[in-house]
């Protein structure tokens, strides 16, 4: 493992690589302030200037758009009570009082604080825990893969949905079923293609993330009248204020950080969940803890009310990068988007990465924490002059989204067909936010489609057709047990609901 | 039944998803793969009838948490604008280039979207669309085609 950490810090810390984790963390603050530009469009908009990396540059330079659209949105949530990631929603509860109070620096730099200590702890325990599940997981076989599967896609679509478990259902199928699209990777038989050429290799990957994030999210805007910017406008207005923690404020973050970066991690690294449950569950969790004195300061702009879910949203976003760098399954829609770039490198992660690409696997885990230094010591400061970048109108902006989207498609294939499948999809997916369908579960489904396929063809061809592979093995049956767990609580949630 | 868009929605991806799983069945399989436990077509067709038994519940079910979107309030013009724009510029840019027609489309861009500040729109189009072209071409190495500037002897 020490030699592993060695040459994933030589990797890390060339200058090139340091320099992407810089862009990346600015650039992903900036897009995480903007409501509704999450860290999905932040990524999904890198791709293209990716393509001339090596695989741990690219992925580096994603990693820190994933950690600077967290941390941008937590500003927007602090100083304005509009969180710019849904990760961010409970960082308001007590940020926004505190800000309310003149305490807007102090409440920043106790988030941004809380934000590094649970991204380092998160990355220590990654550092531990990804080597031995990369181990456990070489003994996984096609079956627990599929049966894995089918618990990611469930478990995203469950958390994802709000309420709406059958319209997240529905994605994922949608996301299946565009994934099959092109030859069959075993018998070259093509399918859905309708004899026409440009589908014969099936739908590319960034396509599909630019079309259903970035450009949908663009004509969103434009059609409900939003305005991202105007949120960014009032940051830049904003009086911060001193930035110094106290004593007793320091004392009291000791207690909520290595809790809430447990909790952070830990569901970070269950299929689906992430940040934004995370967050919740370690707020709640924090308001249980705590004295009776300290607890009736919560919504009021408490010290650990905030500390506890910034602590585990950053915690998750490293928990998230567990299953796919040990798995090759993407726990979130944002991994999901990473593996897809990863693929298109021909890198394919699972258990080997480990062994086979080290400079990959561990120069990501080391990023990661030179992108919780530089978060703190550079965008804290900076955040004021970051938001006054922001305030570009959003006439500005959206055409900016388009062509940041249509260039990627067009460096990668240099095919109208794919600008205009782009467009038909990007239509699609504006129409269908409107009411509520979730993107994020149709874009993991269509990453893990082909896997999915290959694992259930090795799975029934080696059980001669039979579906006893699913309880044959007691892992597989676990996994799937966990799978209706997930089902039977969501539908039994909503029944409760209703009455 | 109380009929939404929702349930438009339901049923469209309903008939879609048996448009699909016709189309799965249609799908031609070596003759020795005919009756084997796993074809081109087995997850497809499983997708087919997943595909119909979501939207079908979606279809079926009570939906209490109806969303309600006032269609008022939308701004089709400017969004079919846009889109429009974006399909001259994916029609267009094949054959002229990279740096003219995305130059346009973002000059073209910011004026449907009312914008009227003319430097500014023309530094965030022609100048801008320069550099990034000069930071994926010239310093990333990603090749981008470009007939215009080759004709004019800009590129190589």
């Amino acid at each position: 493992m020490i030699e592993g950490i060695l040459i994933g810090l030589k990797t890390a810390l060339t200058f090139q690589n340091i320099l992407m984790v810089m862009v990346g963390c600015f650039f992903g603050t900036i897009i995480g302030m903007l409501p509704g530009l999450g860290p999905m469009t932040a990524i999904a908009l890198m791709i293209p200037i990716t393509y001339g990396f090596d695989p741990a540059t690219g992925l580096i330079l994603m990693a820190g758009v994933y950690y600077g659209a967290v941390f941008g949105g937590s500003t927007s949530s602090i100083l304005l009570n509009a969180p710019g990631v849904p990760g961010t929603v409970a960082t308001s509860f007590d940020g926004y009082p505190m800000a309310q109070q003149g305490k807007a620096g102090k409440a920043l730099a106790i988030a941004a604080w809380s934000s590094f200590a649970g991204g380092t702890l998160s990355a220590i325990y990654l550092l531990f825990m990804a080597p031995s599940l990369s181990k456990v997981s070489l003994s996984f076989r096609s079956p627990d893969y599929f049966a894995l599967m089918i618990l990611g896609l469930t478990a995203i679509a469950a958390f994802s949905s709000k309420g709406q478990f059958l319209k997240a259902m529905m994605m994922v199928v949608l996301g299946l079923m565009l994934a099959s699209v092109g030859q069959d990777s075993l018998s070259d038989i093509t399918r859905f293609t309708f004899n026409n050429m440009n589908l014969t290799d099936g739908i590319s990957f960034v396509l599909v993330v630019m079309a259903t994030f970035a450009m949908s999210e663009a004509l969103t805007i434009i059609l409900k009248r939003n305005d991202p910017t105007s949120a960014a406008k009032q940051v830049s207005l904003t009086e911060l204020g001193s930035i110094k923690i106290n004593k007793e404020e320091r004392t009291k973050m000791y207690k909520t950080i290595p809790r809430s970066s447990v909790i952070g991690f830990l569901i970070g690294v269950l299929p689906g969940a992430g940040a934004t449950i995370a967050s919740f569950l370690a707020y709640g969790m924090e308001r249980n803890v705590v004295s009776d004195v300290e607890k009736e300061k919560f919504g009021k702009g408490s010290v650990n009310g905030l500390s506890a879910p910034e602590t585990a949203n950053n915690a998750a976003c490293s928990g998230s990068f567990v299953p796919m760098l040990t798995l090759g399954i993407p726990g979130s829609g944002t991994t999901a988007v990473m593996l897809g770039a990863l693929l298109g490198f021909g890198v394919q992660p699972g258990p080997r990465l480990y062994m086979t690409n080290p400079e990959i696997f561990w120069s990501i885990i080391m990023s990661m924490y030179i992108g919780m230094v530089i978060l703190l010591i550079l965008n804290l400061p900076l955040i004021p002059y970051i938001a006054r970048i922001l305030a570009v109108p959003k006439n500005y902006l959206i055409p900016l989204i388009l062509f940041f989207s249509v260039t990627g498609i067009y460096v990668m294939s240099f095919n109208n067909f794919d600008i205009y499948l782009m467009i038909g999809i990007a239509v699609v997916a504006t129409f269908l936010r409107l009411y509520d369908f979730p993107m994020p579960p149709l874009i993991l489904a269509f990453v893990l489609g082909g896997l999915m396929e290959e694992n259930l063809r090795r799975s029934l061809l080696l059980s001669n057709g039979s579906w006893e592979f699913l309880w044959d093995r007691t892992l597989t049956a676990c996994i799937l047990v966990t799978t209706i767990l997930i089902v039977v609580w969501h539908i039994y949630k909503t029944f409760k609901r209703k009455n | 039944m109380n009929i939404n868009t929702t349930k438009i929605i339901s049923l469209l991806f309903f008939i879609f998803s048996a448009f699909y799983l016709y189309t799965a069945y249609q799908i031609q399989v070596f003759a020795f793969d005919e009756n084997a436990p796993f074809n081109a077509r087995t997850f497809p067709i499983y997708l087919g009838y997943a595909g119909l038994f979501f939207s079908g519940l979606k279809l079926i079910l009570l939906d209490p948490n109806t969303i309600k979107v006032d269609h008022k309030n939308l701004e089709y013009k400017k969004t079919g604008i846009l889109i429009l724009i974006a399909i001259i510029y994916g029609a267009t840019i094949l054959k002229v280039g990279y740096f003219l027609t995305t130059s346009l489309f973002l000059f073209a861009s910011y004026y449907f979207l009312g914008e009227r500040r003319w430097i500014l729109m023309f530094l965030l189009s022609f100048p801008f669309v320069a550099a990034f072209m000069y930071l994926l071409h010239g310093i990333l190495d990603i090749y981008l085609r470009d007939p215009f500037l080759q004709s004019i002897g800009v590129m190589g």
